[in-house]
């Protein structure tokens, strides 16, 4: 009894080993500078992990197929600057549409989300129908959105100037809140819980994971792969358009340049969450689990006074022993 | 009265008839094997019953009605499974979830995306029940279940879909005894329930156990089909290769020589796998590791050859103790492996025969400029391939188009190049046509006679009888005993090999 459970416990470490070093780090932080674990600081953690979650739950989708979607930072800047341009406040000077009136917040939210789910739906096809390499897909979408992006962005009159002044209703959405809870984190989490729904109870998410864990038997077993592959990148270019829009919300602005890189840290996130490079495996908590921590890590190293430029280095670090931890698991240890 | 009629098939591929005008007659209720060297027709034939080949000609009839087979989930939906070699599961996924992969029950009906869980896992657990798999349950993960389990799982899914016809392609091949045993409890129960199995394989002895009828090809045609109780192995393998196979194993005596190779103690780091194991091999002996699958018998070998860890144990080569932490040093020492698994850790498949062959001796073409020499390289080919009898179009053409036969060959002629004093064969028969196996055996007799010693893992009981000298049976990572193979017979080694198990 003794044996076995001192051999679980070496299994759960091995298991988690990454995250295990991973919250080791946010101790050192948190001991550097205990002020991290103020309630205000720690608000804005979540806050700003928030819209990390979104894109993060759009990326597993992709991961979970053995792909990953390169080109989601570009759709989160496409996102950002399409429902910033139509929800600019009446009187700011440079308004993106001169004469447009006061529409819906909810219309250029959709157009954005809509569009997202368009370009992440012809990843799919694309990966399904050609046999394109998920990372070759994603890889020429992400330079066609942002060539698209930046002609938007750079018609007149605006002319490639960053998109600002934008509605307090619109604003609301990133950083307001009722009472002490910010409304972007219960975006978030009503996402969470929406996407924890579809993958574990839904006739769509198992085929997801069926997919994903093995494409031959799926096929075999009558499942629709390409309407899968199709359905589950518009999935991933929804929920990544809608941390796009809520985005600018929460920053009150947007550029064509948004969002860049945001790709890389998703996967991070993923992959030290525990979400499987090898396809297949993975869960909405490991990931919302591997987003905070990553965030808190950016965020405390900010904190601490750590160098940018080191900050850069540590997080690669981060990402390549994640994905060697993970491979250990799967790779049948020698 | 057949369930299913298959009448005059022809199948042409680029270059190949592959089918000449197969029929095949299974009745329902029975075990109908069908049989035939690699490369007779007999999966193709398959592919076209379960929708994934479309045939040139023929018809087919199932329950008395033609029928149009386009697509595996036709097949399914008209009652025809079947079992690949390679299991179809997901590893990560429950067992309930692999079983009705793509038929979910739905809370509200069919139209419905919700999964109803409660109504599958009762579903999978009355399935279960009746086909006596007691020991797994609905919500095992797949990975956690051992080969056998997991082929269960398959055809309880096969079952799962009303299938009047299960396919089983090879469904022994990674099985124990004991499991086989399991395997034909669950043929007998789907009979009983009037389900026709068609059962592909190439142990003649399971074959004779379990069938009711045999079918017979050979490349690509028709031979013949006969009721199981008036064949034996000698007129099946008659009917198979077309010419008289008297003896299934070469004769030849062994002259043993001196000590080769010792294994002292050698025991694994991972507590569940090998302990303890002392071995001795002889020159000019062929040495047979017996045992269950899970005995440990490949990581063994694996462990000597470099590619595990050990964690203590002593290695000898020529009664000089010696380090082999890789595959580097075992192939410095003298050392071949050839590995049990032929697609993954053997073959090279988009590469030609030439360099599938010369891979392991690669450093031996290097010239003083440190480039390949090609003339050398194409000349050793050459004479590999007349050796060994590799029957290949030319030294160009790419391993993956040769029969599984011959892909064995090379990897042979490949380690043949190196020189090596012993080797290390992992069921180096397993999938592969009588034909073949017997050019295997002489091969193998060959080796012996050149005072080279053989150590040959092998789940094939005569074949362990039939070609070793000595047997040394594992049983759950142990030594169970050394036997001659001589004085024993297959009731003696499965008594070692059950020795620690349980």
């Amino acid at each position: 009894m003794e044996m076995l459970n001192a051999k679980k416990v070496k299994q759960f470490v091995m298991d988690k080993a990454i995250f295990l070093v991973l919250l080791l780090l946010v101790v050192v932080i948190a001991i550097i500078n205990p002020r991290i674990l103020r309630l205000q600081v720690l608000r804005d953690i979540l806050m700003m992990s928030s819209t990390k979650i979104i894109m993060a739950l759009g990326m597993m989708f992709v991961i979970l197929t053995g792909g990953v979607d390169l080109g989601g930072g570009r759709l989160v800047g496409m996102a950002a600057v399409i429902s910033a341009s139509m929800l600019q406040t009446a009187d700011y000077v440079r308004r993106f549409y001169p004469d447009l009136g006061q529409v819906p917040v909810i219309l250029p939210i959709l157009l954005a989300v809509a569009v997202g789910t368009l370009f992440g739906m012809m990843n799919g096809l694309i990966v399904a129908k050609f046999k394109v390499p998920a990372f070759i897909a994603t890889l020429s979408s992400m330079l066609i959105i942002y060539g698209i992006n930046s002609i938007y962005f750079n018609m007149p009159p605006n002319n490639s100037q960053p998109i600002g002044g934008l509605r307090a209703d619109f604003t609301f959405l990133g950083s307001g809140s009722v009472g002490f809870v910010p409304v972007i984190v219960v975006f978030a989490g009503i996402v969470s819980i929406i996407v924890w729904f579809v993958l574990n109870k839904t006739v769509f998410g198992k085929n997801v994971y069926a997919v994903g864990g093995n494409p031959e038997a799926a096929a075999v077993s009558g499942i629709n792969i390409t309407k899968t592959l199709v359905g589950l990148f518009g999935v991933c270019g929804f929920l990544i358009s809608l941390s796009g829009v809520l985005e600018a919300a929460r920053t009150g602005g947007a550029t064509n340049n948004y969002g860049n890189g945001y790709e890389l840290d998703a996967i991070a996130s993923c992959v030290v969450g525990g979400v499987s490079t090898t396809g297949g495996v993975g869960t909405v908590s490991g990931v919302i689990a591997g987003v905070i921590i990553f965030s808190f890590i950016n965020y405390g190293l900010t904190f601490i006074g750590v160098n940018p430029y080191w900050q850069n280095i540590i997080k690669g670090v981060i990402i390549v022993s994640a994905v060697s931890f993970d491979i250990r698991k799967y790779v049948q240890k020698k | 009265m057949y369930v299913l009629e298959m009448d005059h098939v022809s199948k042409s591929f680029p270059g190949v008839k592959a089918l000449d005008d197969v029929t095949l007659k299974v009745r329902p209720g029975t075990v109908h094997a069908l049989m035939g060297e690699n490369g007779a027709g007999k999966s193709t034939l398959m592919k076209c019953l379960f929708g994934l080949y479309s045939m040139d000609e023929g018809q087919i009839s199932f329950n008395g009605q033609p029928v149009n087979i386009n697509s595996v989930k036709e097949a399914l939906a008209l009652g025809i499974s079947m079992i690949h070699q390679e299991l179809h599961l997901i590893p990560y996924r429950s067992v309930m979830e692999n079983i009705w992969l793509g038929r979910y029950p739905r809370i509200g009906g069919s139209k419905s995306p919700v999964v109803d869980h409660k109504t599958m896992y009762e579903m999978t657990a009355s399935l279960l029940k009746e086909l006596n798999l007691n020991t797994i349950q609905p919500t095992d993960l797949l990975r956690t279940l051992s080969v056998s389990k997991a082929q269960s799982v398959e055809i309880a899914k096969a079952v799962s879909y009303e299938s009047k016809i299960i396919i089983m392609d090879e469904p022994s091949s990674s099985l124990t005894e004991n499991e086989v045993e399991h395997l034909f409890t669950i043929i007998r129960s789907l009979k009983a329930r009037g389900v026709a199995i068609i059962y592909i394989s190439h142990k003649m002895e399971e074959i004779l156990k379990i069938s009711d009828e045999v079918t017979i090809m050979r490349d690509g045609k028709y031979v013949g089909t006969w009721p199981a109780n008036e064949l034996t192995t000698a007129t099946i393998i008659k009917r198979m290769v077309g010419r008289d196979l008297t003896h299934r194993f070469p004769s030849g005596e062994s002259t043993i020589g001196g000590e080769l190779l010792r294994i002292e103690q050698y025991t694994s780091p991972n507590p569940r796998s090998f302990k303890d194991v002392s071995l001795t091999l002889h020159k000019g002996e062929i040495l047979g590791i017996g045992g269950l699958v899970g005995a440990q018998r490949t990581e063994v070998m694996e462990a000597v050859f470099g590619l595990r860890l050990h964690s203590q144990g002593k290695l000898f080569v020529n009664g000089k103790e010696v380090v082999c932490n890789n595959a580097y040093d075992a192939k410095r020492l003298g050392m071949a492996l050839l590995t049990e698994e032929r697609r993954a850790t053997g073959i090279f498949p988009v590469l030609s025969v030439q360099e599938n062959l010369v891979i392991a001796n690669i450093n031996a073409y290097r010239n003083k400029n440190g480039l390949l020499n090609a003339a050398k390289m194409a000349a050793d080919t050459k004479k590999s391939i007349k050796e060994l009898d590799i029957k290949t179009p030319s030294a160009r053409t790419l391993i993956k188009s040769l029969s599984g036969g011959n892909q064995q060959k090379v990897l042979f002629a490949r380690w043949l190049l190196t020189v090596p004093d012993i080797l290390i064969l992992d069921e180096p028969t397993r999938g592969i046509d009588v034909g073949a196996k017997f050019e295997i055996y002489v091969i193998m007799r060959e080796l012996a006679a050149q005072g080279k010693g053989v150590i040959m893992i092998s789940s094939e009981m005569p074949e362990l009888l039939g070609m070793t000298d000595r047997i040394v049976v594992m049983s759950e990572g142990r030594v169970a005993g050394v036997v001659a193979s001589k004085e024993t017979n297959q009731e003696a080694i499965m008594e070692l090999a059950t020795k620690y198990v349980g």
